[in-house]
């Protein structure tokens, strides 16, 4: 299992908002387990799932220069189930971002139906553990995170404001 | 037109309810964030974007919430208590709070006590006025 729970951006403004597809089907094994006999998609993988394109966004705003990750659920409000066969679209959108820390606000949608308001804050980790030392390779975001974003954005090659 | 202090005593409140999931009336002017209020470090940060955009201002983090800089400066800490040189700084960097009592016994871990929503209030006020 590969954790990664968004299938592929279908919108990405730098630095603004971006917007992330999933697709829920019966053959991801944590369907079955958070709720036996009534398969589902687990509402904390739906907060690592904004988390994950909310941090891609943070993260690419800065170049990926920081090490982006979750320190807060600011809000997380779930309004109905999600089930397999369901094709859930995230959008997150960047509140504020400064150098130490990042907020997003969020929504998932199944077509025009709200699923669930999940607003986070995002700390960059490097710029607020003073003392504390991390690998200097950027160990958040992998070629894996990384690759979803081909097609939608060029490298930078300086730092954005 | 010009925010009353009641005013912005009213937003602010508004902000740490929100941001510390609290009710209205635990947030007083002399609550202080981390003692009363329950606090981390990544709050201030939440409190600080929060503040931004209730009241249209900018607030470097640092300004606000300035202790992190004093107390990473060996010249600032000896002993565990702030130097005169440290407490200086503090004065300067916060001039929006009360440092009289803290000044007696400048412990470095009473310095959470001084981030009251008093302070925050008097912060907001000064940014505004000016």
């Amino acid at each position: 299992m590969r954790w990664i729970w968004i299938d592929k951006f279908l919108e990405f403004k730098s630095g603004q908002y971006a917007v992330a597809l999933k697709n829920v089907t019966l053959a991801e094994e944590h369907i079955h387990d958070n709720v036996p006999g009534f398969p589902m998609m687990p509402e904390c993988l739906m907060i690592e799932a904004m988390a994950q394109t909310g941090g891609i966004l943070v993260g690419e705003a800065r170049n990926f220069e920081e090490k982006v990750i979750l320190a807060k659920i600011k809000k997380a409000v779930f309004y109905h189930y999600v089930v397999p066969g369901d094709t859930i679209i995230l959008r997150a959108e960047v509140e504020s971002i400064s150098p130490e820390a990042a907020s997003i606000e969020g929504e998932i949608k199944r077509g025009d139906e709200l699923i669930a308001q999940i607003s986070l804050m995002f700390s960059h980790i490097d710029k607020n553990l003073s003392g504390k030392q991390f690998p200097e390779e950027n160990f958040v975001f992998t070629d894996m995170f990384n690759s979803l974003l081909t097609g939608f954005v060029e490298r930078k090659t300086e730092q954005a404001p | 037109m010009a925010m009353s202090r009641d005013e912005i005593f009213e937003k602010v409140q508004e902000v740490l309810v929100d941001a510390l999931g609290l009710d209205d009336d635990e947030v007083t002017n002399d609550a202080t964030l981390m003692g009363d209020l329950g606090a981390e470090s990544i709050d201030f940060l939440d409190i600080v974007f929060r503040l931004e955009k209730t009241f249209d201002i900018k607030v470097p983090r640092e300004e606000l919430f300035p202790a992190e800089t004093v107390l990473n400066n060996p010249e600032f800490v000896s002993g565990g208590k702030l130097t005169d040189k440290g407490l200086g700084e503090l004065k300067d960097k916060m001039p929006h709070t009360d440092l009289t009592e803290f000044e007696k016994d400048p412990d470095v871990n009473k310095i959470a006590d001084l981030f009251t929503v008093d302070a925050i209030v008097n912060f907001i006020e000064t940014k505004l006025n000016n």
